[in-house]
């Protein structure tokens, strides 16, 4: 207890909450719960049946009927509690329906004949339960593992081939002094504010005449060459003493062999954030591979959900669910790797 | 130039060898010699300041092609006209296509106007762009001064808030339309205290202020570990010295904090400005513009014109054009206020 206090107290060297401790903590505690409260809401809610969906007021918690398997018959059975004529409660288990006539058995004594009660005497018997239904109905035309395997397969070469490019520019354009070094790099700075967004069909009409349009390949490749990745890089590299490299030199090592096993090793600090820039980017990129993609073998998660949204309109139990599969992904990772996530963007950040 | 020696292709510098290598070190390794066996017969050839542009070479070729080309090509549709896909199909028509986009009776009445829709995309950009930009700035720098301060658990909270940024558009729109239609918790909550339902989606003014709250809601985190880096470089001792001199909290955020955070706020200003006047797949997944023209921006509007039905590659391309403008002239600011607060 005294643990709790100490800790939870560990406030501006005091031993007590100040006003301004304790609005903080209110904010922090508000904001917490609107950061994450539509989230929880939204998984919830992908546990429910389509019925309890249209429910107003809604529920936080998925509830279901309960059912239960009775000898002779084949399905399991809706539980009910009926509300007597002298004020007792029973539970019937539903057998068939004839609008509001329900045909009930006693649960405890299946083989007695069924007997008939009207709706406005039932009331459901009900129990939380996370049924996986919608998930098992929405995969069958919302292609998850292909999306996965597509949005993975965009996110983890396009962040190689953008770490490997990129750096090689920002090593050359830091390191050595040449003709056009400096033209280079000032088209490059030029357009860091520039989106692939404006030039969105001049872009397109690029890569369809290079034939990648529908292909994983035109996705990936024209945003390689970030401008914010060579920024970010070459001024880290501007701090990594030349004498380095000449000694280097001394020692009979190629440039390759600088760049590979002097250069990059020591810029692991910026080629860390620029990874976890790239794969934010393009994990959640949605305009580009939107125009490039047609045929949904190709469609990446964003894409396909999309998609999917379009193709079932009003049939929100599926579109939840597929919703939580696709935020599932980089919310382990972001669970697994937060700390290395904020305090890399903390530090390195931007300059 | 070239006059080094250089290493037999089969021999690895004495640095990288030696016992104790993991797997992964040591394929590296092998992929770094097998590379450096061509890259270094074409060092000898071409010499170390060739190398040089060997290495900027991929990344230029790339960046050449697929942003510089298209950005001429942008320039060049602008001013052709009919609907041919091809260049040399495209009838020039000088600068028809920028007029026609600002042809108007009223140009603050965007019903007067020849393309309404490009009009209305602008002054919706405007109002999005201001707003947003205002709203986040403000609740990034509270929840960055808040989380500067000795709190237990602050790297939870950093993340805290940081979590929705990794949230795709598309998750983040699905999410609040979820929570925002007719029948949802927010909704059933206002009925609860009392009060009508709100069609939040299908009301112009709630849907231009979702948009605003849902994208701040998904960014704001990004910018508060920015500004709290900011606040984090500021030495503790100016603090302490502020408190020998008896400053009052509110004397040291006024004159301490918020003129040393300058830079760092310059950086969120520019960086959120940036990313809001290019607003576009949050909305397209949210409100698809709607209702009616209510939340059409602008890149909705080039993709509208230049990809749906009508593909009027002209008028996007000039649209475009009109937008990088905007953008550049963004980015010079940013770079004249960069440079004057060097020299200050």
């Amino acid at each position: 207890m005294t643990a709790v206090r100490q800790f939870l107290f560990r406030t501006q060297g005091e031993d007590r909450l100040s006003a301004g401790d304790i609005a903080t903590y209110l904010y922090l505690l508000i904001g917490t719960f609107v950061m994450f409260g539509p989230v929880i809401w939204l998984i919830f809610s992908s546990f429910k049946p389509e019925s309890e969906l249209n429910r107003f007021p809604p529920r936080l918690l998925p509830y279901t009927q309960s059912t239960i398997e009775l000898p002779g018959y084949d399905d399991p059975l809706p539980l009910w509690e009926v509300t007597r004529e002298d004020g007792s409660i029973d539970i019937v288990a539903e057998v068939a329906r004839f609008s509001v006539q329900y045909q009930m058995v006693d649960p405890d004594n299946p083989s007695m004949e069924p007997e008939t009660v009207l709706l406005n005497n039932l009331e459901r018997v009900e129990e939380v339960r996370f049924s996986l239904e919608n998930y098992a109905e929405g995969v069958i035309s919302f292609n998850f593992l292909r999306y996965l395997w597509n949005s993975i397969f965009v996110t983890v070469v396009a962040t190689l081939l953008t770490l490997l490019v990129n750096s090689m520019a920002a090593f050359s354009l830091s390191k050595y002094k040449y003709e056009g070094r400096n033209v280079f790099f000032l088209i490059m700075i030029s357009t860091l504010m520039v989106p692939l967004s404006v030039i969105l069909v001049p872009a397109f009409l690029v890569v369809n005449s290079v034939g990648w349009y529908d292909s994983l390949i035109g996705v990936i490749v024209p945003a390689i060459a970030t401008p914010t990745g060579v920024f970010l890089l070459r001024q880290y590299m501007l701090t990594i003493p030349d004498e380095l490299l000449d000694a280097a030199r001394i020692d009979g090592a190629s440039e390759w062999r600088i760049y590979a096993q002097v250069i990059l090793p020591l810029s692991a600090p910026a080629l860390a954030v620029l990874t976890i820039f790239s794969v934010m980017w393009r994990w959640n990129d949605f305009l580009w591979p939107l125009i490039v993609l047609s045929d949904s073998n190709n469609y990446t998660l964003q894409v396909g959900l999309n998609a999917f949204r379009g193709e079932q309109e009003t049939q929100f139990h599926l579109i939840l669910a597929m919703t939580v599969l696709t935020l599932l992904p980089i919310t382990l990772v972001f669970a697994f790797l937060q700390k290395y996530i904020t305090t890399g963007i903390a530090t390195t950040g931007m300059k | 130039m070239g006059s080094q020696t250089l290493p037999k292709s089969d021999e690895t510098p004495r640095r990288t060898s030696g016992a104790g290598r993991t797997w992964w070190e040591s394929s590296y390794y092998g992929v770094i010699g097998f590379i450096d066996s061509g890259f270094s017969r074409l060092q000898k050839l071409i010499g170390i300041k060739g190398m040089a542009y060997v290495f900027v070479l991929p990344n230029l070729l790339i960046f050449g092609i697929f942003i510089l080309l298209p950005m001429l090509l942008n320039f060049a549709y602008a001013f052709t006209g009919g609907n041919r896909l091809l260049l040399q199909n495209r009838p020039a028509v000088g600068t028809q296509n920028i007029e026609q986009l600002f042809q108007c009776e009223d140009l603050l009445d965007y019903t007067s106007c020849r393309e309404d829709k490009f009009i209305r995309a602008i002054g919706n950009t405007t109002w999005f762009v201001t707003s947003q930009v205002t709203l986040m700035v403000g609740v990034s720098l509270i929840t960055s001064l808040l989380l500067n301060r000795q709190i237990a658990g602050r790297a939870f909270f950093r993340s805290v808030f940081f979590y929705p940024v990794l949230l795709s558009p598309i998750v983040v729109a699905l999410l609040w339309s979820w929570i925002l239609r007719e029948n949802g918790i927010i909704n059933a909550w206002l009925v609860g205290v009392g009060l009508e339902r709100i069609p939040f989606l299908t009301t112009n003014f709630w849907a231009r202020t979702w948009v605003v709250l849902i994208s701040v809601w998904s960014q704001m985190g990004f910018y508060t570990l920015i500004l709290l880096a900011g606040l984090q470089a500021i030495p503790s001792d100016l603090y302490e010295a502020a408190d020998i001199d008896g400053a009052s909290n509110w004397n040291k955020f006024w004159s301490l904090t918020l003129p040393l955070l300058m830079p760092t706020m310059l950086v969120v200003l520019v960086l959120s400005l940036i990313r809001a006047v290019q607003v576009f797949d949050i909305v397209f997944a949210f409100t698809d513009g709607g209702p009616g023209t209510a939340t059409l921006f602008i890149v909705q509007y080039i993709y509208d014109v230049g990809f749906t039905t009508s593909q009027r590659l002209g008028i996007a391309a000039s649209a475009s054009l009109v937008m990088a403008s905007v953008l550049i002239v963004f980015t010079l600011a940013q770079i004249g206020l960069r440079a004057r607060s060097g020299e200050l």
